[in-house]
């Protein structure tokens, strides 16, 4: 039990992930799948940054006064990986906003049924 | 929201202040917490209170979106900029070291303008976005 | 001077381009900007090539960090031979955009066309030259969002629903693949990926090397679309602006795939990956069921473009199932199709485009008759068409050649007849083009005579020219794949 409870980052990063992965597939509406898609990306987050923070440690400063300090490392690729996430976030809003306008619609199985009648034609 | 005293004169007298804001955190990022990234957020986030306020048109003659679009464009040119003096200087891409006498300081000019360009190109693209999606309208 | 920098100029050249491009606002200096870029990442990717042949590795240190604290850029024989084609493609495609993207997209999107183009080519260069395995992630982030923008340029609205589709799963393949990283980094505490080699020998095989190794193998599958992960690739390939199906089709999946091998091969280890786990029988199972099943698929298409998209999933299976053969020969029937299906399929799309300018479309409907109005089109489909069958005297010869000899040496004797079979329905589908354009006559909806013009031509049919000139000289192509297999599972060449 105490493995269970001391590693509960994990299980919060398992859980994030499944959910994420869930969204994006059970669900039909474009912008749902983003927000999946989203949470997906959030696990990753906690899983970098979450072993990079050590209890009682400070930030990385060269100093008599500290011994234990947090490694750097993870925030600074999180942050990247966050910018990443964003442009992603961005540029799918983007997709979905000219797919509501061609279509009328975003909700997949509609576009799919939309495209299914005009195959012959374009 | 034009008409609004109240809001008019609360935006008018913080504007400015967020502006300086913003500067302040791009410049703390040497020392603590902050950096372009942030700076550049917060500075775009003015900009977006302004067009709350005003309107999108108002904003758009304020910050037209050629200037944006030039801003995305430059900041990763001022970063890549930066990194291009270190070869020319004869160090590796990238390299701060040889930017100064004192390698040290060469760290600190190096990352500097390094942040100038995230600022740069954080709050273009953050205009852009905004821009973009507010401008949209449905035919 | 600029020699020592070449491993970064090589990512950085394209990179810088792409803000160039948007500054400048103009089509014509946007484009000659990106074909200015190309040829000098073309170059610059020979000059590697030559180097590592000649002195072996060559580590570049960005900001003179040493590595493993910097970011290291490491080019070895695969990585170079990786450039040179990502370059070359990239340096075919440019000229060729010019009339193809002014016929297919509104006037005032092409400078920003040419910008995501750099864009998407610094990303590609930079994934194959970067030896950081978080810096692999952030080159293929660069690439990936560029390439959704390209598809998404598409002129009909199915683009847009693609590109959507490859977004979502192309970025749950990446963030597979940086969960993968992220467990690696746990586990070891370094993200260069010769540091991790060397910790990894020590300690792997541990539970969070297996999880990461899963985790990378489904994330960089869905990436290179391995079947049953390439759904999101026919629709792509299908909608996309023609010059843009012409270079993902060539490089995309290419790219991924070494990123797989770097992995495997580099990183874990062909102990870990091929002995405790049942890796190679999975890639073995997978591919066969790809080179089957997408082939098939691929016969009962209307239309050209989608035809070669299912295509290309089958021919990615065969590089899949060299990997899992994992034995020299098989390894170097990998990498040697990497290139050849590369130079193959983009001459094949680089040649649909001119017909799509022409004919609106590249239905079989509109190519009755075809090889009278466009007679150097037809004929140069037909002969890449060969290369993709894999007859003799043709690049795909040489790398089926490779495989077949490759699946007898580690004793899959049917494996070998299963290759030469499924070449078989290669034959039929090529054929169905040449029975549309050679033998029925001419309708109201075939063109009107006619050839595409001269600047999309002459790159296709370079591409056409190097099928063949790369099925009679292997000096390069083989003898490449075979170091880079050599340096893959360690020992002499």
């Amino acid at each position: 039990m105490t493995t269970f409870a001391s590693h509960y980052s994990y299980w919060i990063t398992v859980l994030l992930l499944a959910a994420g992965l869930y969204i994006m597939i059970a669900r039909g509406n474009l912008v749902k799948k983003l927000i999946g898609l989203s949470i997906f990306q959030t696990s990753v987050y906690l899983l970098y940054i979450a072993p990079g923070k050590l209890i009682g440690g400070t930030a990385p400063i060269v100093s008599e006064a500290y011994r234990v300090y947090s490694n750097p490392l993870p925030h600074v690729l999180i942050l990247t990986a966050i910018v990443v996430g964003i442009a992603t976030l961005a540029l799918g809003l983007a997709i979905v906003v000219r797919i509501s306008t061609a279509y009328g619609s975003i909700e997949e199985d509609e576009i799919v049924a939309a495209d299914a009648g005009g195959r012959d034609r374009a | 929201m034009k008409r609004e005293p109240v809001l008019r004169v609360v935006g008018k007298l913080l504007i400015p202040y967020m502006l300086m804001f913003a500067l302040y955190v791009q410049f703390h990022g040497d020392f603590g917490p902050g950096g372009g990234f942030q700076a550049g957020v917060i500075a775009a986030a003015s900009i977006i209170f302004y067009a709350l306020i005003f309107g999108l048109p108002a904003a758009r003659r304020l910050v037209p979106d050629v200037v944006v679009e030039t801003m995305v464009a430059l900041g990763p040119l001022i970063y890549l900029g930066v990194g291009v003096a270190g070869l020319a200087l004869g160090g590796n891409f990238l390299d701060y070291f040889v930017l100064d006498r004192d390698p040290v300081a060469g760290q600190h000019r190096g990352i500097f303008w390094v942040e100038i360009g995230v600022l740069v190109t954080v709050s273009g693209v953050m205009l852009k976005i905004f821009y973009m999606f507010a401008g949209h309208r449905r035919p | 001077m600029i020699a020592e920098h070449l491993p970064a100029l090589v990512v950085v050249v394209p990179l810088a381009a792409a803000p160039l491009i948007v500054l400048l606002r103009s089509a014509a200096l946007g484009w000659a900007l990106a074909f200015a870029a190309s040829l000098f990442a073309f170059g610059a990717s020979l000059a590697l090539a030559a180097e590592v042949a000649r002195a072996g590795v060559i580590s570049y240190h960005l900001g003179s960090w040493p590595p493993p604290w910097g970011i290291e850029y490491r080019i070895d024989a695969l990585s170079a031979f990786l450039l040179v084609l990502v370059s070359a493609i990239g340096a075919v495609v440019a000229p060729y955009a010019w009339r193809s993207i002014a016929a297919e997209l509104p006037r005032e999107q092409h400078y920003l066309y040419h910008a995501v183009f750099c864009l998407c080519l610094a990303g590609l260069l930079g994934m194959t030259a970067t030896g950081d395995a978080f810096n692999v992630f952030v080159f293929m982030e660069i690439a990936s969002l560029a390439m959704y923008v390209l598809i998404a340029l598409g002129r009909d609205r199915r683009a847009l629903l693609a590109s959507f589709q490859y977004l979502i799963l192309g970025t749950i393949g990446a963030t597979f693949y940086v969960v993968g990283v992220g467990l690696l980094y746990l586990v070891t505490g370094t993200l260069n990926i010769a540091d991790m080699a060397e910790r990894l020998a020590h300690d792997g095989g541990t539970r969070p090397v297996l999880a990461a190794l899963a985790f990378i193998t489904v994330g960089l599958s869905l990436k290179l679309a391995l079947f049953p992960l390439h759904l999101w690739l026919p629709n792509a390939y299908a909608y996309a602006p023609s010059a843009v199906t012409a270079f993902l089709a060539a490089t995309a999946t290419k790219v991924s795939v070494y990123v797989l091998l770097r992995f495997y091969f580099t990183v874990f280890g062909a102990g870990l990956v091929l002995e405790t786990l049942p890796v190679p029988e999975i890639l073995i199972g997978l591919s066969i069921a790809a080179i089957v099943s997408a082939s098939l698929v691929a016969l009962w298409q209307a239309d050209l473009k989608r035809m070669f998209a299912y295509s290309s999933v089958a021919q990615i299976g065969y590089i899949t199932l060299g990997i899992g053969l994992a034995t020299r020969d098989g390894l170097t029937a990998a990498v040697v199709h990497l290139f050849n299906h590369g130079i193959t399929k983009g001459a094949l799309f680089l040649l649909i485009g001119g017909i799509a300018l022409r004919a609106g479309g590249a239905g079989f409907e509109r190519l009755r008759g075809l090889g009278r109005a466009m007679p150097l089109t037809s004929l140069g489909i037909t002969l890449a068409g060969l290369s993709l069958i894999g007859v003799p005297g043709t690049a795909g010869f040489i790398s089926k050649w490779t495989l077949v000899l490759g699946a007898i040496e580690a004793g899959y004797w049917w494996l070998a007849a299963l290759v030469v079979l499924t070449s078989l329905i290669a034959v039929a589908y090529v054929w169905r083009f040449v029975e549309a354009a050679y033998l029925q006559a001419p309708d109201a909806r075939t063109p009107p005579a006619g050839e595409a013009p001269f600047s999309m031509l002459a790159p296709s049919w370079l591409l056409v020219g190097a099928c063949f000139w790369f099925g009679f000289d292997t000096s390069f192509t083989v003898e490449s794949a075979r170091r880079a297999a050599a340096l893959m599972l360690g020992g002499a060449p």
